[in-house]
């Protein structure tokens, strides 16, 4: 058996991203189906036009329209493509020299097989079908065949004159994301309905969930320690804010629980009680979930709910706020 | 300037760590290699500092975990740099230039395997031109290796060259990933996998974790007997976009090693992840033909991600301590195609910068 649990996780983000009057003026020229680089001091066209010159570091503003045929420059074969590449199935990267620029521009090159793509071939935009003022309006380039483009590239899917600001561009990555071996102990725990702490063979500080690591004294925390599932309130908010994916109705309570026998705090919700009555030092156990439900995670314990006895001697968690 | 060595490193290169992408598990060991090497205790430790990147580890503030790792309460001077550690020991050494702390430990980590490794990285490009592409890692190197073969700057078999020695030396590295030399002539029969690069020409994917050692004047005597002295640090980077610089060449590379200063160097460990960039490296530091490339096997080895780097520098710090090299360079690159470098360069004689 593995040491540790794990899980896919996959982390999203739609980046909005502004763009300057540079890589605006590029952006532009891809949603009307040309393709705009910009001169710099050494006189070499720069495509896509970088935003300061590389030599004088002045705002770049020399823009010149190069053609959308060029040469391969450099190109490498993508046998096993990754998800939001152009492609999914096998194709090339290639660096273009497109006519009319001095320096490659990185894009795909759709062909079938490492045969069908060289050093030095010609090649020509394929341009996506609708265009939106981003570098993906360029769906790929493509072998030139030498016949005259399909007319339409210069058409726009919105409305030519208007300035591209933004773009959007998202972000999606899958992990297997592994617990620590401590933190798997902790899950494997509460399978079984037992709530498991590690404690620090230097300080016997008692934590939960366990850490890999003693915060105060650096070394790991090797001895198990089964903690009872009742403790104290030490400290609360009343979560009154709407949030997306919220799944319990506010008012509600969010309390970090002493459990007893542990050295540091466990959060999990306070129910079954108005939310304006929970205190400091109330003394609560948890309520678990049918034992049918249990699974390796915290949501076993659906939440804890007070315990009725009277609350907790201050001096029992000052050292825990 | 004050002295500064490096007198500690521990590391640890595996296929698939089996923890937690925090690393905090990994670390604990690793830095009580470094406290019995020195003698140090963590309190003896004055600053700390770490690389390692969120994007690795799929949760954010990745590395506010790992500092459990050494004892943070109550807090200690520590930082963190989102790159390979061996801008950590960068910034690390500068602190210790200000006269501020006398000692660092500075520590990388990455759990590559958790993600797409070579996805992943397509963050680290252009965000408006390059990333909504998602070229990956393999591919911007194939490319690099392109430009280098129909340039004329070198070709397959030098590149099979540098795997068949690197493979070789990694034989004795116990913390290798990838080992085993062969020949040429069979490293060339392979199939290609990314045209022009076959699966030997680029670094296996790598998890791990290592930390290093640093101490000023005397307090680096006192760690260990023959300190490994640093007589040049320097650091500089090349444009992002591809298109704008020569592929075949490195000129930051060739920058950092001017203002670091590499005569004399007997062996250099070269953070190289695939083969031909070992070839733009060695021409661009005016490595002389007979300096040692890579005995450790470098990173076509092994690879950890945030920690590769900083392991260059440990490797040919140890190769001062042993007594068997008097004069050896660390090197270190980060971002697309040798975009970023760095070069470290060590001596066992005090007072050589």
């Amino acid at each position: 058996m593995s040491r540790t649990l794990s899980a896919p996780v996959t982390v999203a983000f739609d980046y909005t991203r502004s763009v300057g009057p540079v890589l605006g003026r590029f952006l532009t020229g891809l949603r009307d189906g040309q393709v705009v680089g910009a001169r710099t001091s050494d006189g070499r066209v720069v495509v896509p036009p970088p935003e300061f010159d590389p030599v004088t570091h002045r705002a770049t503003d020399d823009f010149v329209e190069v053609a959308d045929t060029g040469t391969v420059t450099s190109w490498t074969w993508v046998p096993e493509p990754v998800a939001a590449q152009p492609f999914d199935r096998p194709f090339a990267f290639a660096l273009v020299t497109l006519d009319g620029a001095d320096v490659p521009l990185l894009h795909a090159l759709d062909v079938s097989s490492p045969a069908d793509v060289s050093t030095g071939m010609r090649v020509r935009v394929r341009w996506a079908a609708e265009r939106v003022g981003a570098i993906t309006d360029i769906a790929c380039f493509e072998p030139d065949d030498g016949f005259e483009t399909l007319a339409g590239a210069r058409s726009s899917t919105t409305e030519a004159g208007e300035m591209v600001t933004g773009v959007i561009t998202p972000v999606s990555l899958d992990y297997q994301y592994a617990a620590s071996p401590e933190e798997s102990a902790f899950y494997r725990g509460l399978a079984e309905g037992r709530i498991l702490g590690q404690r620090c063979p230097v300080c016997h500080q008692v934590y939960v969930p366990p850490r890999s690591a003693c915060p105060v004294d650096g070394v790991a925390t090797t001895d198990e320690v089964e903690l009872a599932d009742r403790g104290t309130v030490t400290t609360f908010c009343i979560v009154n804010v709407p949030f997306l994916g919220q799944r319990i109705t506010p008012p509600y309570v969010s309390a970090y629980v002493l459990l007893d026998g542990a050295d540091i705090a466990f959060l999990h919700l306070i129910l079954d009680v108005p939310a304006e009555e929970v205190r400091m030092g109330m003394r609560v156990e948890a309520v678990w979930k049918p034992r049918e439900e249990w699974g390796t995670t915290i949501e076993n314990i659906s939440h804890f709910r007070p315990t009725g006895e009277p609350d907790a001697d201050y001096d029992t968690y000052r050292n825990h706020l | 300037m004050r002295d500064v060595a490096v007198v500690g490193f521990a590391q640890r290169q595996m296929e698939e760590f089996d923890g937690s992408p925090t690393c905090v598990e990994l670390l604990v060991p690793l830095f009580a290699e470094c406290y019995e090497q020195t003698g140090f205790t963590r309190k003896d430790i004055g600053f700390w500092c770490s690389g390692s990147s969120d994007y690795l580890a799929g949760r954010s503030f990745s590395f506010v975990s790992a500092v459990d790792a050494i004892g943070v309460i109550p807090p200690v001077n520590e930082s963190h740099v989102e790159m390979d550690a061996a801008w950590a020991l960068y910034e690390a050494w500068v602190k210790i230039q200000t006269g501020e702390v006398d000692t660092a430990l500075v520590y990388g980590f990455g759990k590559s395997s958790a993600g797409v490794l070579r996805r992943t990285l397509a963050l680290q490009l252009d965000p408006y031109t390059l990333t909504p592409l998602w070229p990956d890692t393999v591919s911007l190197a194939g490319l690099q290796a392109r430009a280098g073969i129909d340039a004329g700057a070198w070709d397959e078999r030098a590149m099979a060259e540098v795997v068949n020695r690197s493979l070789t030396d990694a034989e004795k590295n116990e913390y290798a990933v990838r080992r085993g030399g062969s020949s040429v002539e069979e490293l060339l029969a392979r199939p290609m996998y990314a045209d022009p690069l076959r699966k030997h020409d680029c670094a296996p994917v790598t998890d791990g974790a290592s930390a290093l050692v640093l101490a000023a004047g005397d307090r680096a005597r006192d760690a260990v007997d023959r300190p490994a002295w640093i007589t040049g640090i320097a650091h500089n980077v090349d444009p992002l976009h591809l298109g704008v610089r020569d592929l075949t060449r490195s000129p930051s590379a060739a920058a950092a090693a001017v203002a670091a200063g590499t005569a004399g160097v007997e062996v250099a460990e070269l953070h190289a992840p695939f083969s031909h960039q070992e070839l733009v490296l060695a021409r661009e530091l005016g490595l002389e033909s007979d300096v040692r490339v890579n005995p450790s096997g470098g990173a076509l080895a092994g690879n950890p991600m945030f920690t590769g780097g900083l392991n260059r520098i440990g490797e040919a710090a140890r190769r001062v301590w042993s007594g068997d090299h008097g004069r050896v360079l660390g090197h270190a690159t980060s971002g697309p195609a040798l975009q970023q470098n760095l070069v470290c360069t060590m001596s066992a004689e005090q007072g050589a910068n």
